[in-house]
């Protein structure tokens, strides 16, 4: 691992002009190494990312999330709630798992997996959703709300609401609705009360256009809950913060069992949050290098993709200053992933504050590459991956490839893929 | 004088309260958008609010983001918008035009170069409904180029954030008359009514409400505290399905003529 071209590559917030002279560009690397930790800023900014792009009538609902959050985020009688809940309720902590046979036929660097596939209701959703139902409840809140994709985060907060009692209100795109009709069953199984959105697209950014409008409308009773690191302030640092445990436990458990850091970690990358959840303990860690894959679809050059960070543009959407993919004109892009989870047109504001400090690559995978890590990892491990995560594990393996046998490269593996088997079926012409 | 200002000026001179009728550019025809701007005034608009067409309008109700959808799939973008207001500022060099819309169209476009070519076009104010006063920096390219940009309030604006509100308002002050998305029905004016009057202690711009006023009777029970009424939802969707331009033109101003007599006979009773 080239740890000096790293050290550089992040030290200080300002990009290096090629044209500065060599004295300036020294100066500049005196400069003290960005504190990741240190960020959000108070106003939620992640540099010149973040922020709260909001309607007026959403700044009071949000002033009040922020603060409520704020208090209970140094609580200890919360966190020990919340820890307890993590351990018993949601299965925590998940192991780190050798892949060796996988790693054998790859041939490279070790590939570890995180195992967040082996969390209830089957995915890292649940840290975020059992985490902000605890703050709704602290709020006094009856009602919840969310916007769901492949309808994981809707089944995760329909889980957390049926536990406390909550109402439920999920916001699905219909043609999401369509593409996983079992995780609408089970969201009503549940409790939940799952409402087509039609406008749009008909997908997961009109499904949260949706909650938002709903959020808006009934903020006396109602608590939103995002499911990943975009929207408006608090959200990222929040949803950020609850699934960065995954990260944490990775960390410790690295260093438990194999007494060091890995050479490279990586995973996929939709809105971010499982992704920000494995990157955050280690990103003061510079000799670690960090990878995020994203949804590549049929190809980064066929345009349809999901991938806002490795094609996208810095723009506004969903209450926040991101990477998005429009047009010329700002119009939102429809974007394509078979995976429902990764297809969405922005990404999380720290993402974008990762990419730009060069903290952090961003790579495109496409479906085929995912579709391969599936079936790899089925036929050599016996885990059947969410096609989210097969985008990570993808990566892994490419990771793998470039490192030496002895080195280390850790895999975010967020979701089981019993949900996507249909997909899969379907994809290959076969009935099932 | 920026228009706004001065109509504002000339509204209190007459004891008269502002129209301001907001319609979405491109719907329902993208030829017909000049000749309707043409026929609000001709119906009694005191300003006009054009909204840009976007495809996330999160803070729409299912009446406008069906006209923003419309409106997109006939091609409509920010250059044909600028493109309309300057073709009417031909004809009508009085009627101030806010644009009102999301940030990133904006953001793309690039906020020096939008301010430019649209203070450039004739537009006089900007509405961004993504942009609260806390990211006020955002958008100072647009105040720097002489455009006034109009801030919102809402029933759940706190004490405090309204008395900046009213601080920093330029132009007018658009109270939201209720908390919640455009077109949607709840209105009590008796609390808009001491909402309106405690901002009308602080602002020294004007106040505008909007929201939720659907016909002569709410327009005219919003008058009696209010600079000026706006109405949005109700007349985007009595234009909508209008078979050419001319037919447009003829339903606004049969929409708009009963609000506008309402106004003008609260005027005429208070004289």
């Amino acid at each position: 691992m080239n740890t000096d071209k790293k050290q550089r590559h992040v030290r200080g917030a300002i990009r290096v002009d090629p044209r500065q002279s060599v004295s300036k560009i020294e100066a500049m690397n005196i400069e003290k190494p960005i504190d990741f930790h240190a960020y959000p800023d108070t106003h939620g900014r992640f540099g010149p990312y973040g922020g709260v792009y909001v309607a007026e009538t959403l700044m009071a609902p949000l002033e009040a999330l922020t603060e409520a959050y704020l208090r209970l985020r140094g609580d200890a009688e919360f966190l020990a709630e919340l820890d307890r809940d993590l351990e018993h309720y949601v299965g925590r902590p998940s192991p780190i798992y050798h892949a060796e046979r996988l790693s054998a036929h790859v041939g490279g660097a070790r590939i570890l997996l995180k195992r967040e596939d082996l969390n209830h209701t089957g995915a890292h959703k649940i840290n975020n959703t059992v985490g902000q139902a605890l703050v709704a409840r602290r709020m006094g809140k009856t009602r919840i709300i969310a916007e769901t994709g492949a309808g994981q985060h809707g089944v995760a907060s329909a889980t957390v609401a049926a536990r406390l009692g909550l109402k439920c209100v999920v916001y699905m795109g219909a043609v999401d609705m369509e593409r996983q009709a079992i995780n609408v069953y089970r969201m009503k199984l549940l409790g939940a009360e799952v409402v087509p959105v039609t406008s749009g697209s008909k997908t997961l950014k009109d499904a949260l256009n949706e909650a938002l409008r709903d959020w808006v409308t009934n903020v006396a009773d109602t608590f939103y809950i995002i499911g990943t690191v975009a929207g408006p302030h608090p959200y990222p640092m929040m949803v950020r913060d609850f699934n960065a445990v995954v990260g944490r436990e990775a960390r410790a458990q690295m260093l438990a069992e194999y007494g060091r850091l890995p050479d490279a970690i990586t995973a996929c990358v939709g809105g971010g949050s499982n992704a920000i959840g494995l990157f955050h303990a280690f990103l003061n860690d510079r000799a670690v290098r960090i990878v995020g894959a994203e949804a590549a679809g049929l190809g980064l050059a066929s345009g349809h993709h999901a991938a806002s960070l490795a094609a996208g543009r810095p723009g506004v959407l969903h209450g926040n200053r991101t990477y998005v993919i429009c047009d010329d004109d700002g119009q939102i892009a429809e974007t394509h992933s078979i995976s429902a989870g990764l297809d969405y047109p922005g990404v999380g504001p720290e993402h974008a504050f990762l990419k730009d400090t060069g903290r952090a690559e961003y790579v495109g995978v496409t479906d085929d590459e995912a579709l391969q890590a599936f079936h790899l990892l089925a036929r050599t491990e016996g885990i059947l991956a969410a096609l989210e995560s097969s985008h990570a594990v993808a990566q892994a393996i490419k990771l793998a490839r470039e490192y030496p046998k002895d080195a280390i490269v850790l895999c975010n593996l967020s979701g089981r893929g019993d949900k996507d088997v249909h997909t899969i079926a379907q994809r290959e012409g076969i009935t099932l | 004088m920026n228009r706004i200002d001065q109509r504002f000026a000339e509204l209190k001179a007459a004891g008269r309260t502002g129209l301001i009728p907001f319609v979405t550019a491109g719907d329902p025809s993208p030829d017909g958008v000049v000749p309707l701007l043409h026929a609000l005034v001709a119906a009694g608009a005191d300003l006009i609010e054009l909204g840009v067409p976007f495809s996330d309008p999160m803070a729409d109700g299912p009446v406008i983001q069906h006209a923003s959808e419309r409106a997109l799939a006939k091609g409509v973008g920010l250059e044909a918008v600028l493109g309309w207001v300057r073709a009417f500022r031909a004809d009508d060099a009085a009627t101030p035009i806010v644009l009102m819309g999301y940030l990133n169209p904006i953001e793309i476009h690039g906020y020096e170069r939008f301010a430019r070519e649209a203070a450039d076009a004739g537009v006089d104010g900007v509405l961004l409904v993504d942009c609260p006063l806390e990211e006020a920096a955002t958008s100072a390219a647009i105040r720097a180029a002489g455009l006034r940009q109009i801030w919102l309030a809402a029933p759940t604006t706190a004490a405090a954030r309204l008395e900046r509100l009213c601080g920093a308002a330029e132009g007018f002050l658009y109270y939201v008359s209720f908390a919640g998305i455009t077109g949607a029905a709840r209105l009590s004016v008796a609390e808009i009514e001491s909402r309106v009057a405690a901002i009308r202690a602080r602002a020294r711009a004007p106040v505008a409400v909007g929201f939720g006023v659907r016909d002569a009777a709410s327009a005219a029970a919003i008058a009696a505290f209010a600079d000026a009424v706006v109405i949005g939802s109700a007349l985007v969707e009595r234009l909508a399905g209008s078979a050419d331009a001319e037919e447009a033109c003829a339903r606004a101003g049969a929409f708009l003529a009963p609000i506008r007599s309402a106004l003008d006979a609260r005027t005429a009773h208070a004289a």
